[in-house]
């Protein structure tokens, strides 16, 4: 299991879990979990057009993916009251499955084997060449470092806009940030994961990790350790059994956050000051 | 000089005159209100004061110097510390009311922001000021109403603000939740010198604090004390028809009049 | 018109097929799909469906009509979130999420392990992206059924629906039975997306949904005028989308034919970004489902 190939893998889903746990801390913080779902499904359109094409899949996945971002945070309209979510839903929604129309489209004219398509939403991270390792660890560090660096302002503006607005930090600016950042995240991701359950891997960790801690730090560092034990559960599995990569993330994630959601209800819930 | 003053501002919205000719100042350390019916521009105005809309007329000075929306980041405006109505979070957000306060200090900054004891430190005595402390570790999504206003309070607080800017801080608060930020806010006032300015549509809750009000019915406003402002000729002018203000067990009610 | 009704496109069978589906799936989406945006449920919806996926994943590793799989599991999984319930929109949203991660994470086996079984590879295709042209005639009076029903139950339930979208507390006050209209409500969501699972694909049929539905609230005032407008643009959209995939037969790559789900999509959104265009009609009450902060002016 552990041997040079698979070496490959190992890596390049760790860095994707490490990613993945971050943005997904704040994709679940700022209700954004729709979003999460659309943009990988406009990786999953943009590697299907890059395959048409016959060019690099990595140029496809950025594009579509953060094109996906620019149109849902350009359309989704700014603020963050009930009226606002509700029409950024829609506008998500419509997005996420124009992707995938797109997507099909594109595998349906080109000469993409069944397999393929099948990896690009399910998962195949098996075959991981060495070229492709370098490329997904330098989106890797990109998207870490525009996370760090902006911690501050997108707790700010999460929690409370308007004050936000009132020091001079622009929500509108916020939202897009992120969103492309997130696009970035999972236009690695998608090749590795698979466009479907790259959500999984944001969402599942994320949401265990806030039910257990209420910390801010910790809950985003507890995220990117359980979507690596996710990750690398999943692997071992998949390996064994041949079974898609895909099934045991999906699975293994909602078991976390099952977890989570026990810990929660057991646990007291209101700290005092000690 | 004044703290805060504004002269003769006007708001137009949508085509509508939402505002004209508003005119107040304040000292510091004065508590005034803001008050006046749902959809008066309470609410407006205060966006006004932070810099969220432009006014269509008028001008506005802090500490004597004039105010542009544009100079959003001039220290004039970090002498603003504004406490919105709500937090836009859910019970399960991983923010303990402490970590709400630290934010006051530099969440617009970039970066991580490394615990430090000095910030601790400034966040405990904020949180003290209004006497959050017991729950400084609790989730913020899980604290009342009034125990939520508290922490916004000191999350404003911590950026030792000249001015502090509530909206509608007693809309959704019980009786004595209400009584209790109202005391704070008063506390505040008087003993550390920093001037309050709130918006409610029922001013009875703060008559024994408020040192003046302003007054925001039909797009205009009359501001002075309490007694000078809210009577039955002033208000009349200001609605533009008829009311009687009748002062009952200390309590001070506005009657429109048949017509 | 030679060139928008190829030869041989009505009197083909498929096609005669595909246009009465296609015209049952759009109507019962446009109708059902006006409350679901009116509800805030745009996302649960579009969950229903990919949960949906898993159901015609496993329908196709026991050899079933998909159709039944699609159902099956649309409905498990509508009275599952019904049950999780509405309070806490945030989290709610994010166990609908879990769920739907994991329900794909079991389509992704099922389809594996189907492959494996039956040596077919074009599965995933048809189960994600619809097989509207390929449906056989057996199961047409049973798809027609399904829909007429799940119409006839939310036309009977009208009035009620929109209530206790705008205002749960409000029906309960006058006596409404909240649960049991939202089981029903999701019941005939479930059918609704599994219809438009079997045309256009689980992970699509979201389009026909939401698409049409938001379109028609923008332009019009009243919820049934979305309704009649919605059904009526879905409608169009699914036709037009037969007749574009019919032709692009003739268009480039030669002999392949463009995906039917593709144009009923890129013709929906088309459609929802045309409503930008004109100026908004005064806007029907959504559902406070997180509280709408009203501050004065």
């Amino acid at each position: 299991m552990f041997s040079g190939l698979m070496m490959n893998t190992w890596i390049t889903a760790s860095i994707v879990a490490v990613i993945a746990g971050m943005t997904g801390f704040f994709a679940v913080l700022r209700g954004q979990t729709f979003a999460a779902h659309a943009i990988p499904n406009g990786a999953f359109a943009g590697a299907a057009g890059a395959s048409l094409l016959g060019i690099n899949v990595i140029w496809g996945l950025l594009v579509f993916a953060v094109g996906g971002a620019l149109a849902i945070g350009a359309l989704g309209g700014e603020g963050r009251t009930a009226l606002r979510r509700s029409r950024n839903d829609v506008v998500t929604a419509l997005a996420l499955v124009l992707m995938l129309g797109l997507g099909a489209l594109f595998v349906s004219m080109g000469s993409q084997y069944a397999e393929e398509t099948y990896a690009d939403l399910f998962g195949e991270v098996f075959g991981i060449s060495q070229g492709e390792v370098l490329p997904i660890a330098a989106l890797g560090i990109v998207a870490a470092a525009a996370i760090a660096v902006a911690f501050r302002p997108l707790m700010l503006t999460s929690a409370l806009p308007e004050v936000a607005e009132a020091r001079g930090v622009s929500t509108r600016r916020a939202d897009l940030y992120f969103l492309v950042v997130m696009a970035l995240a999972t236009s690695m991701t998608v090749p590795v994961v698979g466009a479907l359950l790259m959500f999984s891997l944001m969402i599942g960790p994320a949401a265990a990790a806030r039910s257990v801690t209420a910390r801010p730090g910790t809950a985003l560092t507890l995220s990117v350790v359980i979507a690596l034990a996710t990750v690398w559960l999943s692997i071992a599995l998949s390996y064994q059994t041949n079974w898609p990569l895909g099934f045991f993330v999906g699975t293994i994630g909602a078991a976390f956050y099952l977890i989570g959601q026990a810990a929660r209800a057991v646990a007291p819930h209101r700290a005092v000051a000690g | 000089m004044p703290l805060l003053t504004l002269d003769g501002i006007g708001v137009r919205l949508g085509g509508r005159q939402v505002l004209s000719d508003v005119t107040f100042s304040l000292e510091k350390g004065d508590f005034t209100g803001i008050i006046g019916p749902n959809g008066a521009g309470k609410t407006t105005l205060l966006r006004v004061i932070l810099g969220l809309i432009e006014p269509s007329g008028g001008r506005m000075l802090v500490d004597g110097e004039p105010l542009h929306r544009k100079t959003l980041r001039n220290k004039n405006r970090a002498a603003i510390g504004y406490v919105p109505q709500k937090l836009v979070i859910d019970q399960d957000m991983p923010l303990r009311a402490r970590d709400v306060v630290s934010l006051g200090l530099d969440g617009h900054r970039l970066g991580f922001g490394f615990p430090s004891r000095q910030r601790r430190e400034l966040v405990d005595a904020a949180l003290a000021d209004v006497g959050a402390d017991g729950y400084a570790d609790a989730r913020v999504g899980e604290l009342s109403g009034g125990e939520q206003q508290r922490v916004l309070v000191a999350h404003a607080l911590i950026s030792r603000p000249k001015l502090l800017l509530l909206d509608e801080p007693l809309a959704n608060l019980d009786l004595r939740s209400e009584q209790e930020i109202v005391t704070v806010l008063g506390k505040l006032a008087r003993e550390h010198e920093i001037s309050v300015l709130l918006s409610a549509h029922d001013m009875n809750p703060l008559l024994a604090v408020m040192d003046r009000i302003v007054y925001v019915a039909n797009g205009q406003a009359a501001s002075g004390p309490t007694d000078e402002v809210v009577t039955s000729e002033g208000l009349s002018k200001l609605y533009g028809h008829h009311v009687d203000v009748v002062r009952v067990h200390g309590r001070v009610l506005g009657v429109a009049a048949e017509d | 018109m030679h060139y928008l009704f190829e030869p041989g496109l009505f009197s083909s069978g498929p096609v005669r097929t595909a246009l009465l589906v296609g015209a049952v799936v759009a109507i019962t989406s446009g109708v059902i799909g006006v409350f679901t945006v009116l509800r805030g449920q745009s996302f649960a919806g579009h969950s229903l469906a990919d949960v949906a996926t898993t159901g015609g994943a496993g329908a196709f590793l026991v050899g079933l009509n998909q159709f039944w799989g699609f159902l099956a599991a649309g409905v498990a999984a509508a009275a599952v979130m019904e049950g999780i319930g509405v309070q806490r929109r945030r989290g709610r949203d994010v166990a609908t999420g879990v769920v739907l991660g994991a329900a794909l994470g079991a389509a992704a086996l099922f389809l594996y392990l189907g492959t494996l079984r039956t040596a077919t590879t074009g599965a995933s295709f048809t189960v994600l992206f619809g097989s509207i042209f390929v449906i056989s005639q057996d199961t047409v009076p049973a798809l027609v059924a399904s829909g007429v029903v799940a119409l006839l139950v939310v036309a009977l339930l009208a009035r009620v629906l929109l209530l206790t979208s705008v205002s749960p507390d409000l029906a309960r006050a006058r006596g409404v039975n909240v649960r049991l209209v939202g089981i029903a409500y999701l019941a005939a969501l479930a059918v609704s997306v599994s219809l438009a699972a079997v045309a256009i694909g689980a992970v699509l049929s979201t389009a026909l949904l939401i698409g049409p539905s938001a379109t028609a609230l923008r332009i019009t005032k009243t919820p049934a005028r979305a309704m009649a407008v919605s059904a009526l643009g879905g409608l169009l959209a699914t036709w037009l989308g037969i007749v574009l995939a019919y032709d692009s037969y003739y268009w480039p790559p030669h002999g392949h034919g463009w995906p039917v789900s593709f144009f009923v999509v890129a013709l929906v959104l088309i459609g929802y970004l045309l409503s930008y265009v004109r100026p908004r009609a005064k806007r029907v009450p959504r559902s406070p489902h997180e509280g709408v902060e009203c501050s004065p002016a």
